[in-house]
């Protein structure tokens, strides 16, 4: 940091870095906007089976999860290493939870 | 790094969020939190997927649930978690001014929010008679969406007095942190309702 | 400021700074003494259980006490003994090892323990205010929903508040220990007990939100009429089973980690050879952590839940055997060959390698699903438990306690009273525990009041309850061992074992900035890397300069005191509606306090340079 001359032109490339940023971030909320109503939609149609529906509507929600968790919260950028981690390691035990809370406890 | 200068910094950093040590813990403390609260909704909605079919012989969700509300309800929330980026975007940039209006309209369509879903209880409550003790699957609902209400409320609350606090000063190496952790927070709210609107509702009019 | 300022100032001030502190060593101090506190509390509950039980068809207390008695002993050992004296080792030293001036929260640090002391003496209240818990340190539902009184209602308000304040601890450590490092400490030169700590804290994040939920939805239960575990609104009490022990069992290796760690660096030092297999014993660690969060449904075998789900939870558990050999072998082969210096560190140490074999031994008895149907609620089980947690844990508090005494006091514990603490103890525990593994085989259950004459289980009652008296005995003589250095013994020198590790290059006990300068880590065991060539101390990384540490605040406390008032509001709303207004009273003094904190600037004090200097060498 104390090598940084900070320039206006580097000043300029990192606004230029946010805005190339801020352009993905638009980009990921239309998709997730797209997304959500096509889960609706699928839903309110009902023209496919419930059986293909569910897996259908769950992995939208799965993909929706990660635009946010990697562009919105910019957990694809660097440094965010230990933040991977321990979501990961919350989503495990999270799937281990659900999975026991749906098979195992008697009906 | 001297206290006169993590108030008022000569020149911002590139991200000013994470200039400082205690940025720096803040910014990890705070996604180590977000993995703890992964395994709280997981418990809660656990127990919901366990106690959704048990409704005593009150109303089931597929009678119960209408999907218009929820689905403005989800507009209202996507939306807010893309002008909280929009206020993080200026906050990188050093745009005070800019920072507070997205932070605003932010928590004007959180609150749309909730006053939505405190709409949609009180009719389920006075119009359906469905409470939060008729049933298991009542108290399964009630408490799985009223926590995640909880967290939007507390969200709110905390943005809020972000935004009056910092209102008549600049963005500086102290309060970008509270800024940044504060917009994790609020996408984090957004991921659960991702999963909320999936599968209390859409799972649930899908029987 | 130094303690020896503070008590200049009389009681007031050193109440005060106590109340206000932010200081980690000081922070071990609270938690240490306020652990040892419940720690002798429940060691009176287990003294009265054993009493109940020396003799057939006792009348020495009620059945209704016993209840309450057994399950307050176990509730207390857990929450209100084991995990403060384990976070009272964690801030004592984990700083120290690593470098750091403090921990990376230091505010939340004292939120935490305050937090801690709310749930704690809330829970405790409930002797006094109509009846303790009573259905067991498992409250398992509906018997637990059914309770009549407030005793499982003081319970769950209890371990909710305490429960916050261990997550909240569990969070500060991971920041501490990924931020706070210092230069050259990279993750494969942390003590074990650093990477323990570290492992535990992971557990400790992703197991309490489980405990959070299922202790607000049996609040829900019994406070505001929901349905969650009444069947005849379609509830069902297995999730709370379930529940439970997601996070219960990764609560037994959040106990055993740290005390893993600790016995690796004990084992290391007193042997004066570098631990056997430090990346094996690393890998052990986390493996352990890992598979700790797929084995709870073991403590379930007889539930029902189909031989499939058993049979999975069977082999989980079995397979955390191998983990444990490695390191059980390890700590082996640092001994072997090594110097071996027999302090009563050591022996508890060395005693806690037989003993806790045996517990585990026994557990992948128990881990066998088909014969768990014989072992189940017996006293096999109590054995079994006492073995890890008392030859784990205990021993490894005692151990570490002694190990760490200096740095945490300034003086080391007298050595011969610290081996009359020892030897009573050890012999008192198998006494008491050894022969329960038989009374279970005879099938003798848990949680009984009573047992009956003729039914061959005298003996073995009356020997165990003698056992007990021992190690109440050897406990008390740890008490006179406390006092007796603080009155006799001589201030230590920084560095009073040949230490290998980052605390022993600092005096005993440190400033409260830790490190005048930044130690530079050259390797793993830093010290010793130094001491091997030649040098007294840690080579600086830094020059001398001005140290930022974090103000104090009182805050935490009053916090803390929100929430111990809006308990009480919680518990009795139950009786009266107006009671409400103690929770209205106590959760606004809580959330203003948080108000306050977030838009008050604390950002910290600077120690200068020239004070530093003035003070001279250490």
């Amino acid at each position: 940091m104390a090598k940084d001359t900070k320039t206006k032109s580097t000043t300029d490339f990192k606004k230029e870095a946010h805005k190339e940023e801020m352009k993905q971030q638009v980009v990921t909320f239309a998709l997730m906007i797209i997304f959500t109503i096509a889960a609706f939609a699928l839903v309110v149609s009902d023209v496919i089976d419930r059986y293909f529906i569910i897996p259908i509507i769950l992995l939208l929600a799965l993909v929706q999860v990660i635009f946010q968790l990697y562009y919105f919260m910019h957990m694809k950028n660097k440094g965010h290493e230990m933040p991977a981690l321990m979501i990961y390691g919350g989503i495990s035990v999270a799937v281990m939870t659900i999975l026991t809370f749906t098979t195992i406890i008697w009906w | 790094m001297s206290n006169e200068d993590v108030l008022n910094p000569k020149r911002m950093p590139h991200e000013p969020e994470k200039a400082t040590l205690e940025g720096k813990n803040k910014f990890l403390g705070f996604w180590f939190f977000l993995g703890g609260e992964t395994v709280l909704f997981a418990s809660l909605f656990g127990t919901y997927l366990a106690l959704n079919d048990s409704t005593a012989g009150g109303p089931s969700a597929d009678e119960l649930f209408g999907l218009e509300l929820v689905f403005i309800m989800t507009m209202l929330l996507l939306t807010s978690s893309l002008t909280s980026v929009y206020a993080i975007y200026h906050m990188k940039n050093n745009d005070l001014g800019k920072m507070l209006v997205w932070l605003g309209v932010t928590v004007a369509l959180g609150f749309a929010f909730l006053g939505c879903e405190i709409y949609e209880f009180y009719h389920y409550i006075h119009g359906e008679h469905f409470t939060f003790r008729s049933s298991a699957f009542g108290s399964a609902f009630y408490t799985l969406v009223g926590f995640h209400g909880g967290h939007v409320l507390f969200g709110l609350l905390w943005i809020l007095s972000l935004i009056i606090r910092n209102a008549k000063r600049g963005i500086n190496l102290y309060n970008a942190p509270k800024f940044y952790v504060a917009s994790l927070y609020w996408h984090f709210i957004d991921v659960v309702w991702v999963f909320i609107f999936t599968v209390v509702y859409l799972m649930g009019k899908v029987g | 400021m130094s303690t020896a300022v503070a008590q200049k100032k009389g009681f007031g001030a050193f109440l005060w700074d106590y109340l206000t502190t932010v200081d980690h060593k000081k922070i071990a101090h609270l938690y240490l003494v306020s652990g040892g506190l419940f720690f002798l509390l429940g060691g009176l509950e287990a003294m009265i259980i054993r009493i109940q039980l020396m003799k057939p068809d006792n009348e020495f207390i009620s059945a209704g006490l016993y209840n309450e008695m057994l399950t307050m002993h176990g509730t207390t050992m857990i929450f209100l003994a084991a995990m403060p004296l384990i976070f009272a080792l964690m801030n004592a030293v984990v700083p120290l090892q690593i470098g750091a001036r403090d921990v990376a929260f230091p505010f939340l640090n004292s939120l935490g323990f305050w937090l801690f002391l709310a749930g704690g003496v809330i829970l405790n209240c409930s002797w006094f205010m109509g009846g303790a818990p009573d259905a067991g340190w498992t409250a398992y539902a509906p018997l637990s929903t059914t309770s009549p009184g407030h005793g499982v209602d003081f319970y769950v308000i209890g371990l909710q508040i305490a429960g916050a304040g261990t997550l909240i601890g569990g969070i500060n450590f991971l920041v501490t220990i990924v931020n706070m490092r210092a230069p050259g400490m990279s993750y494969m030169r942390m003590p074990l007990f650093t990477w323990a700590v570290f492992v535990t804290s992971t557990l400790i994040l992703f197991a309490f939100p489980a405990l959070t939920v299922g202790l607000f939805l049996m609040m829900f239960d019994r406070m505001f009429g929901s349905a969650f575990f009444d069947v005849n609104a379609g509830g069902n009490v297995i999730i709370w089973e379930h529940l439970f022990w997601i996070f219960g069992h990764p609560e037994v290796y959040i106990l055993i980690l740290p005390l893993f760690g600790a016995f690796s660096d004990i084992f290391s030092t007193f042997s004066k050879k570098r631990l056997f297999g430090y990346s094996a014993m690393v890998f052990a660690t986390v493996l352990i952590g890992f598979l700790g969060f797929m084995v709870w449904a073991h403590h379930m075998f007889t539930t029902g839940m189909g031989p499939v789900a058993n049979s999975i939870f069977a082999v989980t558990t079995m397979a955390i055997a191998v983990p444990t050999g490695i390191k059980i072998f390890n700590w082996l082969f640092t001994m072997w060959g090594g110097a071996i210096r027999m302090t009563t560190a050591m022996l508890w140490s060395i005693a806690f390698i037989p003993t806790f074999t045996i517990g585990g031994m026994t557990g992948v008895m128990l881990a066998s699903a088909a014969a768990d149907y014989q072992y189940h609620d017996t006293y096999f089980v109590v054995a079994h438990f006492h073995y890890v947690i008392v030859g784990g844990v205990v021993f490894g508090i005692f151990a570490s306690l002694h190990y760490w005494w200096p740095k945490m006091f300034g003086k080391v514990l007298n050595e011969k009273l610290g081996k009359l603490t020892f030897w009573p103890f050890f012999i008192g525990f198998h006494l008491t525990f050894f022969i329960q593994h038989f009374l279970g085989l005879m099938g003798m259950p848990r949680r009984y009041w009573k047992f009956l004459e003729g039914q061959g289980l005298e003996t073995g009652n009356m020997i165990s309850s003698i056992g007990a008296f021992f190690m109440a005995f050897g406990t008390i003589v740890f008490l006179i061992n406390v006092v007796y250095t603080a009155v006799k013994e001589e201030k230590a020198p920084a560095d009073p074992y040949d230490g290998r590790t980052l605390e022993w290059s600092i005096p005993s006990p440190p400033p409260f900035y830790n490190f005048k300068q930044t130690p530079l880590v050259r390797g793993l065991d830093p010290l010793w890397v130094e001491k091997s060539e030649g040098k007294k101390g840690m080579t600086p990384a830094e020059p001398l300069g001005d140290i930022h540490m974090p103000n104090s605040s009182i805050l935490p406390f009053v916090m803390s005191l929100g929430l111990f008032i809006a308990g009480f509001g919680f518990i009795y709303q139950v009786d009266n509606i107006a009671w409400l207004s103690l929770v209205f009273i106590g959760m606004g003094i809580t959330l203003g306090c948080m108000l306050i904190r977030s838009v008050k600037d604390d950002l910290g004090y600077h120690v200068h340079k020239e004070d530093l200097e003035e003070e001279g060498g250490h």
